[in-house]
């Protein structure tokens, strides 16, 4: 189950929307499982069908987070034109066992809504979970 | 002295949990191949087909080797080699 606050989900859907129709990414830093610090990433490939972090800017937050004992909690990004299920690339290219992956879908059927799922990616496994939000 | 090598969560099942282990090469691939004669399995991870796994990240101290020399980046005692699985993914 992922616990998180409604102004960190407010952060995470205010990204996608800014970056739409290109997909958003970023992280949320904590420690012992408690999302707390929200990171958004720029999206190297800034594109509509792909993220990917940039190298340099991952290098230099994932250090700070080390130097702050967090890890990364909940890594999160959009997708604009379908839900917020994770696809065969995003499963493949999963690498954080300990991670929440949040998804938020922003496809414009959804009107002024946001779709927002979490789950946890494991040796390819995809397993969805509960968002409570406090 | 020897080369410090920052390994990430998901790798270190081949390094007993260790999130750091020392190394020894005059470039990149020679101190990954000397990695993986301590932590058999690890390099396959990091190499595929004679270069660097595209969603592998691998620093020299604060630059991404890709902008170095790849493979044949020269590395030396002191120096900090950091790996980090890219963050990625997609709606296809």
């Amino acid at each position: 189950m992922l616990t998180i606050s409604q102004d960190l989900v407010d952060k995470i859907i205010a990204h996608a929307r800014a970056d739409h129709p290109d997909e958003a990414c970023g992280v949320i830093a904590g420690r012992g499982g408690v999302p707390e610090r929200f990171v958004p990433m720029e999206n190297a490939e800034r594109s509509p069908t792909f993220y990917r972090f940039d190298s340099m800017e991952q290098l230099r937050v994932w250090r700070e987070m080390d130097d702050r004992d967090e890890e990364p909690v909940v890594i999160y990004h959009s997708h604009t034109a379908t839900e917020a299920y994770p696809s065969r690339t995003d499963v493949s290219y999963a690498s954080e066992p300990d991670a929440h992956y949040v998804l938020v879908s922003t496809r414009e059927e959804l009107g002024e809504k946001v779709e927002l799922r979490s789950y946890r990616i494991v040796d390819g496994v995809i397993t969805e979970e509960e968002v409570t939000i406090t | 002295m020897a080369i410090e090598v920052r390994i990430p969560t998901i790798l270190r099942t081949y390094t007993d949990g260790a999130k750091a282990v020392d190394a020894e090469g005059a470039t990149l691939d020679e101190l990954i191949s000397n990695l993986e004669a301590q932590h058999p399995g690890i390099k396959d991870r990091l190499v595929d087909q004679g270069a660097l796994r595209r969603f592998v990240n691998v620093y020299l101290n604060d630059e991404d080797v890709r902008f170095l020399g790849g493979l044949g980046t020269p590395v030396s005692d002191g120096d900090t080699v950091t790996v980090l699985p890219a963050v990625a993914g997609g709606s296809r």
